[in-house]
């Protein structure tokens, strides 16, 4: 190996991890234990953007300049998303999950980590069909109040609307998608009625607490960003957040198994990563 | 032989093409083949990923799809899932992320390179095989400079020749090989590596 490139990677890791630990010193906001590669590809990327000279020049910047810091919150957070995100979780959704939701008298979700709310419009529009939405309570969280602020607003794209379009369809939509939103020229805003009942607020799945008894609880592509330790923490949450018999839904590629909380759960359909909690023996 | 040094990792890049060229490596490669296999192939985002099945009828190594947090052991080749990247942690496990896309792919390449060449520094093998952009160029640009074996498949045996072309500009490969001489070189690499 040779020895220059060592010794810079070195140095680099060392400058990131300080940044890392100045934005948590300063704001709370804690990355320490997301994953070391991600966070290194994110905060490298807004280095070579900003024109600084040096990668700790970004500890100072992080803790004097409040623009810098929402930037680099922006670019720590997962906004990658879309309505009916893996059609086949939300056919799942529809006709193995909603038959059970549809026996309680009233319905609570907890969206974790839901960005910019297209999964969580998904979600409204899916219930409206079953016929749920009006005895339902949606919390939708993200620790970054800019994206909550977004996810709120309910305002897309119209180039995107298309892929959605799609999307619901494959996801066994019973209508047409053109129904939920109203459109002009550049953007689609979604219905004000989908809104009723959800709340959109800030949330920290790494710092903050339980909040609410939940019976469904969806994180998906979340928890692939987050260390063992991390993902063991909050999975903790959502047991808390459960009663006996309450579906936690993860992303495509997010596994209970290795959590030290699995013994917890039972896999509903194992496929779509959706489990229920056990009840007490 | 102990002047040979002792590799810990491949990583592979292919894109159009990529999975006649990965069939031809793969049924080349010897059954006791005991490097670590780590694959981004360029592929839809709803693709049920056939690729493994297709590969692991070859049967001469195990092929998977690598799963978040799992560790790359020898005699098995994992699979970057479709519409994920695929990166390598400091301590050598997987992560997958949904972020945007690189070079217009999800797996890209370069992600998959440019972290794997800092957690296996001099360890690692790169290697671009047929494609029709110019994904895995920076990774493996990266790769060299951290010490690693660098080969590209021969672009006059590339079924698309950009991807091969546009990593030898980018760097000064070891290697640039023939589809049907890689696996025989990379045979030749195991035999004479010292078992640990």
């Amino acid at each position: 190996m040779k020895k220059i490139q060592e010794e810079q990677l070195e140095n680099q890791d060392i400058e990131i991890r300080l940044v890392v630990e100045a934005i948590y010193q300063k704001y709370g906001y804690d990355f320490r234990n997301y994953s070391q590669a991600h966070v290194k590809r994110r905060i490298l990327n807004r280095f070579n953007l900003s024109g600084m000279k040096h990668i700790s020049d970004m500890i100072h910047e992080s803790v004097y300049n409040h623009k810098f810091v929402d930037q680099m919150l922006m670019d720590l957070s997962i906004n990658v998303t879309e309505m009916f995100r893996d059609p086949n979780f939300y056919r799942a959704l529809r006709e193995e999950i909603i038959p059970i939701l549809k026996t309680y008298p009233y319905l609570k979700i907890w969206h974790a980590g839901c960005a910019s709310g297209e999964e969580v419009y998904s979600m409204a529009v899916m219930l409206h069909e079953e016929g749920l939405y009006s005895k339902t309570q949606i919390y939708a969280t993200d620790f970054n109040p800019v994206i909550i602020k977004q996810a709120k607003d309910g305002l897309y794209p119209i180039s995107r609307i298309k892929e959605f379009t799609v999307n619901y369809q494959k996801s066994g939509g019973k209508g047409s998608f053109s129904d939920y939103y109203t459109a002009d020229y550049e953007t689609a805003k979604m219905l004000d009625s989908l809104k009723k009942n959800i709340v959109f607020a800030t949330h920290n799945l790494v710092t903050d607490s339980v909040f609410a008894e939940v019976n469904l609880v969806i994180c998906r592509n979340v928890l692939i960003y987050f260390d063992r330790e991390l993902q063991d923490k909050v999975i903790r949450l959502f047991v808390e957040s459960l009663p006996s018999g309450g579906i936690l839904c993860l992303g495509s590629k997010e596994n209970l198994q290795f959590s030290d909380h699995y013994d917890q759960f039972n896999p509903l359909i194992p496929k779509e990563r959706i489990y229920i909690k056990k009840y007490q023996s | 032989m102990t002047n040979k040094k002792r590799y810990e990792a491949i990583v592979i890049g292919s894109s159009a093409g990529g999975l006649n060229a990965l069939k031809v490596l793969f049924r080349g490669l010897h059954e006791r083949f005991n490097i670590p296999l780590i694959i981004v192939q360029h592929i839809s985002p709803d693709s049920e990923n056939y690729l493994i099945q297709i590969l692991n009828d070859i049967r001469t190594l195990q092929v998977k799809e690598a799963d978040e947090k799992e560790q790359p052991m020898p005699g098995i080749a994992y699979l970057a899932p479709p519409n994920y990247h695929l990166l390598i942690e400091p301590d050598r496990t997987f992560t997958l992320t949904i972020d945007e896309r690189v070079n217009y792919a999800r797996p890209s390449i370069d992600v998959l390179f440019e972290t794997a060449a800092e957690a296996y520094k001099d360890k690692l093998i790169g290697i671009i095989l047929t494609g029709a952009n110019n994904d895995g160029s920076k990774g493996l640009k990266k790769i060299k400079e951290f010490g690693g074996l660098t080969l590209v498949q021969d672009p006059e045996s590339s079924e698309v020749e950009s991807m091969p072309r546009a990593a030898i500009q980018a760097t000064a490969v070891d290697q640039i090989l023939p589809l049907d001489e890689i696996a025989a070189f990379l045979n030749s690499l195991i035999e004479t590596q010292p078992t640990k």
